[in-house]
């Protein structure tokens, strides 16, 4: 079997946080009583007309700069015409021929382990439709559908991969794709990309072609699947679907598929014949948007910090290793904790790893994430340097940093309210280990002998006995010099 | 003379001096109507009891010397195309017979903020598609003048209302000539303002680039005095233009000493009615004879102006008539249907009127694949030109005068099975709105007891010297 090179492109729309509507004053609320947020403008009524959110274009040209796009001085709305019970107007206001951002890229790396600049053919901005809600569980099963405009309106940046220039070539590449364009998202703060709540939606195109030829094979399109496994999946099915097709000497057809979630496969919903005539043409009643140089830069100027950015950062300034700093950047609420708590730590590296390590930990166990915990980065700060002081033994401060992330709390206080300062004094501690050594003969032969293992058994015995409170490395060197002299 | 037949301005003056009151008026209003409404139909809805409110309560305000505006008590009547909250607004249409806006269009909001007293809601043809107010789904409205002649399209119940004493001042739109032309041949004024003068916040949009509310009434100064209302930026309308208005009422008793005058040449040849001609030409001359310079101008362009208009405004009125489904508002086929797309086809078919799906596939196929470039492109290229001709001809002259209609007012049924010859009567006024230009009709004289209108083009946001103009006519020619 010919192994063919596989062209993936995606569609993906991500709805914006602004307050507001694209179009109108209406408040963007997820979970409001049906048509509770609506207006004559986004629910269509005759005469009603669209005024511009200026946020919305703000957040459409800080994407735009993320993602290295050129950014045009005159940017037009268009009409995209269909008929559907959630589109009140009948039309889509959307753009076509002049969207705001075009020809970028965005960075991965890719299947050869090498950075990869995958292209972004551009950056558009659109409304959102309603929703339709049907009354049995099916749409074929349904006698009739009831029509939510809460939604319709909301404004939706459209961000679209160029299949020619630096396509995605996998199943890995489109994921890492994804999982980084939301990571950006998320950090220039202007959406919460919240999958499950529909603010990150993805149509994927996927076609194969022999290596080295010029024309690209038809594609198939899989629309709107709800998680990026799914992507995943619908991918890989659809590789094995074309070139099955090809192998048996046919042509794959154009068309659009919809991804069935049980059966993890993509079956036919629309042909090209009938791919609908949308009849774009500028809508008349918004005029052309002039975007100059100097708006551009107040936008560049107050554009927070990119991921990319700070992992350079990272390992450069604190000589973080590249995989620990990718870690401490993938979430944008955890990197600015890290980068709160670096104004009065300086050592970058060693509060890196306790983030990444003793933190994240934490916060498992409670269940919390970062942002919900009431946990402040200061109180974390203080915490790290009462045990870089040696007054708390880090057995002691993750037990401490366990309650704190749950409850918050002052650590010094707490420290000095329940007398959990580290054993100072070495001859306290000296007959504590030589108590433990006593209590442990059987041990205690064995570490005579050379074996390194017990040591940490006893060493984890005294803790016992302090709580945790005995300076590891102390009572470490106390037995071996005790017992091996 | 009846006070239903006075202008604005005799009226305001006389509620001024406490001779009348507004409750009289209006009663004088309803008096006509209930004699004429039968069968003239002006109006789609009436609202009697709403108006002798509001007239009793412009009559408090007035005693309590605090009245809104220079229109506060009288009565005005709307076109059916403008939203009125809580008050049926049915466009003409059957997909609208039963739709009561939640909300009020700017412009009435304005007209009702300034004390005027609705009347109610005036005929049209349907979604303003039409030259003679036959296109209407609730029946035709007729002439004044001559009632087995139309009164004119699409805004003929405003026109007619005004000239029958129904109603005193009226808005209403102009797309292609739909004030103008009801104005001529009723005999009234009428003006479409420059393009993003007037908000179309809550106006049913039929063309978004080419639609704007206009007022009607009995003489240049009541127009004046409705315009002042209505003109202003309004932060609702993305086109409605931040310039400041001026008050009108300044452009009147100003003469025409020195006024250059525009004669499009492209404008009176064959086609034209030699006698509609004769009476345009003799209003020239009295302009001439009372101090104008009169210029022969050329709009090269001008034969493109039809096939341009057709295009463009059905191509944004299939986008713009799309919204009407069936689905939130209005009316939806009855009976069962297998699913939303028959719901969706019986619904349109039954609700829609046969102009109204004539322009709406015409629109559609103009901005198909295939087909947008050669057609609403090229359209809208066409339209660049038509305004740069009118551009280039205001360097040498203030403002143009020609016909309004090629022809005089014509009988119910006449033009209605011919589209196209329909078409043709907007050869004169269509350029305005494809290029913006304010424009007014006043009426210029009678042939053989009908009425002519005479139009007078201005420079964009140049309203005053278009009233100016009007306004002298009139009194050279001995009419208000």
């Amino acid at each position: 079997m010919t192994d063919y090179e596989v062209v993936i492109g995606f569609e993906t729309h991500v709805e914006l946080k602004t307050r507001t509507k694209l179009f109108c004053g209406c408040l963007v609320a997820y979970d409001a009583p049906p048509n509770s947020r609506t207006c004559p403008v986004c629910s269509g009524q005759p005469g009603a007309l669209p005024v511009l959110n200026r946020k919305a274009v703000e957040f459409t040209l800080r994407a735009g700069l993320a993602l290295h796009c050129d950014i045009r001085e005159r940017s037009r709305f268009a009409r995209k015409n269909y008929f559907y019970p959630d589109l009140p107007k009948g039309y889509q206001i959307s753009q076509y021929e002049r969207p705001f951002c075009e020809n970028g890229h965005l960075e991965i790396t890719g299947d050869d382990g090498l950075p990869y600049a995958v292209g972004i053919k551009r950056v558009h901005l659109e409304e959102d439709a309603g929703k339709l809600v049907h009354s049995a569980s099916s749409f074929g099963e349904s006698e009739f559908s009831l029509v939510d405009y809460n939604r319709s309106s909301v404004p939706l940046l459209e961000i679209v991969t160029d299949h020619e220039r630096n396509p995605l070539r996998s199943a890995f590449e489109a994921r890492t794709y994804l999982e980084k364009l939301r990571q950006i998202l998320r950090y220039i703060d202007i959406s919460e990309c919240a999958i499950e709540k529909g603010q990150f939606r993805c149509d994927v195109n996927v076609s194969i072609r022999r290596p080295g030829a010029r024309e690209f094979g038809n594609r198939a399109e899989v629309k709107n699947m709800a998680s990026f496994r799914f992507i995943a999946e619908a991918i890989d099915y659809e590789v094995r679907r074309q070139t099955e097709i090809l192998e048996s000497g046919n042509e794959v057809p154009q068309e659009t598929r919809l991804f069935d979630e049980q059966a993890l496969a993509t079956m036919t919903m629309r042909g090209k014949e009938d791919a609908p005539d949308y009849r774009y043409f500028p809508d008349p009643d918004l005029l052309e948007v002039e975007i100059d140089e100097a708006f551009i830069e107040r936008i560049r100027s107050a554009m927070p910090e990119l991921p990319d950015h700070r992992i350079d950062r990272a390992m450069k300034a604190y000589g973080m290793a590249r995989q620990d700093a990718l870690v401490l950047t993938r979430d944008r609420e955890i990197s600015d904790f890290f980068e709160a708590c670096l104004v009065s730590y300086p050592d970058g590296a060693r509060i890196g790893r306790w983030i990444t390590k003793d933190l994240f930990k934490a916060l498992r166990d409670a269940g919390l994430s970062v942002q919900d915990s009431p946990l402040t980065p200061e109180a974390f700060v203080r915490l790290l340097g009462m045990v870089d002081r040696r007054v708390l033994t880090e057995a002691v401060a993750r037990s401490l940093l366990a309650e704190m992330v749950r409850s918050g709390g002052d650590p010094e206080e707490m420290v000095r309210e329940r007398g959990l300062e580290a054993l100072q004094d070495g001859g306290e501690l000296r007959k504590i280990v030589d108590e433990a050594i006593r209590e442990n003969p059987r041990a205690a032969a064995r570490i005579r002998e050379g074996e390194e293992k017990t040591v940490d058994f006893l060493v984890g015995q005294v803790m016992r006995k302090t709580r945790g409170k005995a300076p590891a490395k102390e009572v470490r060197e106390m037995i071996l010099a005790g017992l091996r002299g | 003379m009846e006070l239903c037949d006075r202008t604005a301005a005799e009226l305001g003056r006389m509620l001024r001096t406490g001779e009348v009151s507004a409750r009289e008026i209006t009663e004088s209003v309803f008096e006509r109507v209930d004699l004429k409404e039968g069968l003239i139909h002006a109006f789609i809805t009436q609202t009697r009891e709403l108006a002798l409110k509001q007239a009793d309560a412009s009559d408090r305000r007035r005693r309590e010397g605090r009245p809104l505006s220079a229109i506060d008590g009288i009565p005005t009547a709307l076109k059916d195309v403008i939203c009125t909250r809580g008050v049926r607004t049915t466009c003409g249409s059957k997909i609208l017979g039963n739709y009561i806006p939640p909300y009020d269009a700017t412009v009435a909001g304005r007209v009702l903020e300034s004390g005027a007293v609705l009347v109610g809601k005036a005929n049209m043809d349907e979604f303003a598609m039409g030259s003679s107010t036959e296109n209407s789904a609730a029946g035709p409205t007729r002439n004044p003048v001559d009632p087995d002649r139309v009164a004119g399209g699409s805004s003929g119940g405003p026109a007619a209302a005004v000239a029958s004493g129904e109603a005193v001042l009226a808005l209403g739109t102009d797309t292609g000539g739909s004030i103008r032309l009801p104005a001529a041949f009723c005999g009234v004024c009428g003006v479409k303002p420059t393009y993003g003068r007037v908000s179309r916040y809550g106006v049913v949009a039929y063309a978004s680039s080419l639609d704007q509310v206009g007022p009607l009434a009995r003489s240049v100064e009541d127009c004046a005095l409705l315009l002042n209302v209505i003109c202003g930026h309004d932060p609702r309308d993305s086109t409605s233009a931040d310039v400041p208005c001026p008050d009108f009422t300044q452009a009147l008793a100003r003469g025409v000493k020195g006024v250059r005058v525009g004669v499009p040449v492209e404008y009176y040849v064959e086609g034209l009615d030699p006698r509609i001609k004769a009476r345009v030409m003799d209003a020239l001359e009295l302009m001439a004879r009372n101090g104008a310079e009169i210029v022969d101008i050329s709009l090269p362009h001008a034969p493109y102006a039809i096939s341009a208009y057709y295009l463009i405004a059905t191509a944004e009125a299939s986008s713009n008539l799309a919204r009407y489904d069936g689905v939130k508002y209005g009316f939806r086929a009855a009976g069962p249907v297998p699913d939303s797309v028959r719901m969706y086809e019986a619904t349109r078919s039954e609700g829609f009127g046969k102009e109204v799906k004539r322009r709406i596939m015409l629109g559609t196929y103009a901005l198909s694949a295939g087909y947008y470039d050669a057609y609403y492109l090229k359209a809208q290229a066409a339209r660049t030109l038509i305004r740069r001709d009118f551009d280039r001809a205001f360097e040498r002259v203030d403002c143009m005068v020609t016909p309004v209609s090629p022809c005089l007012p014509f009988r119910l049924g006449e033009k209605i099975t011919d589209p196209l010859q329909m078409y043709l009567v907007d050869i004169y006024t269509v350029s305005l709105n494809l290029s913006g230009l304010p424009g007014m009709s006043v009426p210029c004289g009678w042939v053989e007891g009908l009425p002519v209108g005479m139009q007078i083009i201005g420079k964009p946001f140049d309203e005053a010297t278009v009233l100016r103009v009007g306004d002298a006519y009139g009194r050279m020619a001995g009419c208000t």
